[in-house]
């Protein structure tokens, strides 16, 4: 056996052995520092496997599952499009991992720790297995995987605030009907043609144009944008990334959304293409609005929320926005723009969501009082949280900066000029929500007694290590757009070429 | 009245389209956490008939093989590389090879009763073991074919099944007449052998691939559902109640104080 042939199922294989490995471990620390190694072995992997996939002629690498070939089999195939979501998955889970440990101590019951890991292990498993798959059934059983594993994580911050079950109990449901939307649709698909294989499917659906086709499309559509919460699909959202914890929040608010839009993104580029009638009209008429309304509506409630880890998960909702956005323009310019955007808003929602672990961490809170004077209490905390939220708005120098920067060139090349407008202008809601919480940490005096005083002490290293690597990545990303655009613009380059649309 | 039949004979895409639609009225419509989740059983339960409904071929039986024992064991002498090579292939494949299996195998046997010279060789043969088995790994590669084959998807599900099925019943048919001509003595055998042919020809299978995916979408239902009842209960926990508006109110009056809870029942009344 070749260790580079079986390169691909190493990603998957690898957390998923792994993660049950975590129950039988003593507990303390052991959980811990097993899942660690998992994500970091996982992450090494995603590396070689970038690397090879950029260096294949054919520009993408295929993994026949068990050797049964497709596409009667189960085929794992990564290009360059997923390759980047795989790194930036893996990526950020192994800088959660080392970094959760402290934060479970203190929001996870001891005897749930080993289940903590365990199920934060399979929740990247189903992750990264939605992003390698070639197979569209597979997709909806990863998604699965992940969903479920997310639910309960949300739920276990049932320990600090009782609010974490409704919310996950309100995301299981919403998600469920999701992923049931999305099941129907690949039945549909697989009606109309016969076979479950992405590649396969792109070839039988060309030229295909009946209603069983244009429903799955539709199914497909909504199911994936419930998941990837579409506004205004998106009220599972902010409860679940408010009341989960910390270092969940951290994982699933860099991840678990992004992938969901490279799945948008697969379905619709790699299986149904432009050839497909609906295309065009589900682009301007469903896409591009709802990106917009998302960008501006959910900015906007961010605006007025009173607790930041609610104001980032709307944060959120508008950032998918421009994801959108990018995808819906259909030129090679904005599927860039979205793909870096997916890369970026990780990197900077990742940040800003450690950040606030932290401050949970020694101020036992979320709201925005408990960041009143921060800067003297916590520094490297609050300027963790600054940069990464200059990053959110997009200051040049940041990787928020080249987001926008390729998602303005893609809107005015695509003719959408007022979309070009229109992301500026959101650009400056963020600069409101951001501005008010930095305002609150660098110009309040800090509470002396009650509530929300906080001991002068900063975070942890264990803390502080991986929050500020991340922060150095919102650093190097936004001077250094070799990885991320470069990669992104051949991935797009390829998507596109698939999708038969103008190179 | 063509409507009328048009509607009739679509019957099972009905009963998914009400449950579907019952079950997801049921979620958005009930406060109740576990109706909730009755809700998206339906629901989900509603895409399995789809799914059974897109694999069902007319006549075709539950895709298990029903041929007897699957006895690939050594001990058949000199036919055993003939016949284990397709075998073997017919999994791997692509659906060319899983086209030819059947082919391969019916000619196979063909050729062992083909020909009035090869009628007398086979009455004496009907005894022996050596046939018995040959005809079981026929059969075997006969129902090898629909049931790894996925290859039927290419075309259409119906067509595939079927014709292989055909296929084989049609190149089988010979033995049929040869087991009249069969002497007395080997009747027990020729029975045997004519049980086995039938089996292998009139079996049609449905699709079995919808089946096996929504196998595994009832797992991943069943799992959905058990942690949607364990959070119920969780929430009952933590809250006393498990009806919606209720918990809503409860979060209110631990967030803003008693006055929410005037609001509500304002509201309300």
């Amino acid at each position: 056996m070749n260790f580079a042939e079986q390169l691909p199922v190493l990603p998957i294989i690898t957390p998923l052995v792994m993660a049950p490995v975590t129950l039988l471990l003593p507990k303390g620390r052991a959980p811990w520092a097993w899942a660690t190694l998992a994500s970091w072995l996982t992450f090494a992997a995603c590396v070689f496997l970038l690397r090879e996939v950029s260096a294949s002629s054919a520009g993408f690498i295929s993994y026949h599952l068990g050797d049964w070939a497709p596409p009667l089999g189960i085929e794992y195939r990564v290009d360059l499009a997923n390759a980047l979501v795989l790194l930036l998955v893996s990526g950020i889970a192994s800088l959660v991992f080392p970094f959760a440990y402290r934060s479970v101590q203190l929001e996870i019951d001891e005897r749930q720790s080993s289940l903590f890991y365990g199920a934060l292990l399979i929740c990247m498993t189903g992750l990264l297995g939605v992003t390698i798959t070639g197979d569209a059934f597979n997709v909806f059983v990863f998604l699965e995987i992940s969903s479920l594993s997310t639910y309960a994580l949300i739920a276990m911050g049932a320990r600090r605030d009782r609010r974490a079950l409704t919310a996950s109990f309100n995301y299981l449901v919403m998600g469920t009907i999701g992923a049931t939307f999305f099941v129907i649709g690949i039945g549909l698909l697989y009606q109309a043609t016969g076979t479950l294989n992405m590649a396969d499917l792109h070839d039988k659906l060309a030229g295909n144009h009946s209603r069983v086709v244009d429903a799955g499309f539709a199914f497909i559509v909504v199911g994936m944008g419930l998941k990837l919460a579409m506004f205004p699909m998106h009220l599972w959202l902010p409860n679940a990334y408010t009341y989960a914890p910390s270092a969940v929040s951290a994982f699933i608010a860099a991840t678990a959304t992004k992938v969901a839009v490279y799945v948008l993104i697969r379905f619709l580029y790699s299986i149904f293409g432009f050839d497909f009638s609906f295309m065009g009209s589900a682009f301007t008429f469903v896409l591009l609005p709802l990106g917009l309304a998302g960008m501006f509506v959910a900015s906007f409630v961010a605006v007025f929320q009173d607790d930041v880890k609610r104001m980032l998960a709307y944060s959120s909702v508008a950032q998918i926005g421009y994801m959108l956005l990018g995808l819906s323009f259909a030129t090679v310019e904005g599927l860039t723009a979205s793909l870096v955007h997916v890369f970026n808003h990780a990197l900077m929602k990742g940040a800003l969501f450690m950040a606030v672990a932290c401050v949970v961490l020694r101020a036992g809170s979320h709201s925005v009082e408990a960041f009143a004077g921060l800067a003297r209490r916590m520094p490297f905390t609050t300027w963790a949280f600054i940069l990464s939220g200059l990053s959110l708005i997009g200051v040049p120098l940041t990787v928020g900066f080249i987001s926008k920067w390729y998602l303005l060139q893609a809107a005015f090349a695509a003719g959408h000029w007022y979309a070009g407008f229109l992301i500026v202008a959101s650009s400056l809601i963020a600069l409101l929500y951001v501005g008010r919480i930095v305002e609150v940490m660098v110009l309040r005096e800090p509470a002396e007694e009650g509530k929300y005083a906080i001991p002068a002490r900063d975070a942890p290293l264990s803390m502080l290590i991986p929050m500020w690597i991340m922060v150095a990545a919102n650093i190097y990303f936004g001077v250094n757009t070799e990885l991320t655009g470069e990669i992104a613009r051949r991935a797009a380059e390829a998507l596109m070429m698939v999708a038969g649309g103008a190179p | 009245m063509e409507w009328f039949d048009f509607v009739l004979e679509r019957y099972n895409y009905w009963i998914v389209i009400i449950l579907m639609m019952t079950g997801l009225y049921i979620v958005f419509a009930r406060g109740n956490l576990v109706k909730k989740i009755v809700g998206l059983n339906l629901f989900q339960t509603s895409v399995f008939i789809y799914y059974l409904t897109i694999g069902k071929i007319a006549g075709g039986t539950a895709p298990i093989y029903v041929g007897g024992e699957l006895d690939h064991g050594g001990g058949h002498g000199e036919e055993a590389p003939g016949h284990d090579a397709p075998g073997h292939d017919a999994p791997q494949g692509s659906d060319a090879s899983l086209h030819e299996t059947p082919e391969g195998a019916s000619d196979h046997v063909n050729d062992l009763f083909g020909g009035e010279a090869g009628s007398d060789k086979i009455a004496n043969d009907f005894a022996s073991n050596d046939l018995k088995e040959t005809l079981k790994d026929f059969q075997a590669q006969g129902a090898a074919a629909p049931t790894g084959g996925e290859a039927s998807l290419h075309t259409p599900p119906e067509g595939v099944d079927g014709k292989i099925a055909n296929d084989a019943f049609q190149n089988i048919k010979k033995p049929e007449s040869i087991e009249f001509s069969i002497g007395d003595g080997h009747e027990a055998g020729a029975n045997s052998l004519a049980d086995a042919v039938h089996q292998a020809s009139e079996v049609i299978y449905t699709n079995p691939l919808p089946h096996v995916l929504i196998l595994t979408a009832i797992v991943v239902g069943v799992a959905t559902t058990a942690v949607g009842l364990a959070l119920a209960v969780r929430i009952r926990e933590a809250y006393g109640t498990i009806e919606e508006d209720e918990l809503e109110v409860i979060d209110n009056v631990a967030e803003f104080g008693e006055e929410a809870r005037a609001r509500a029942e304002g509201a309300a009344s």
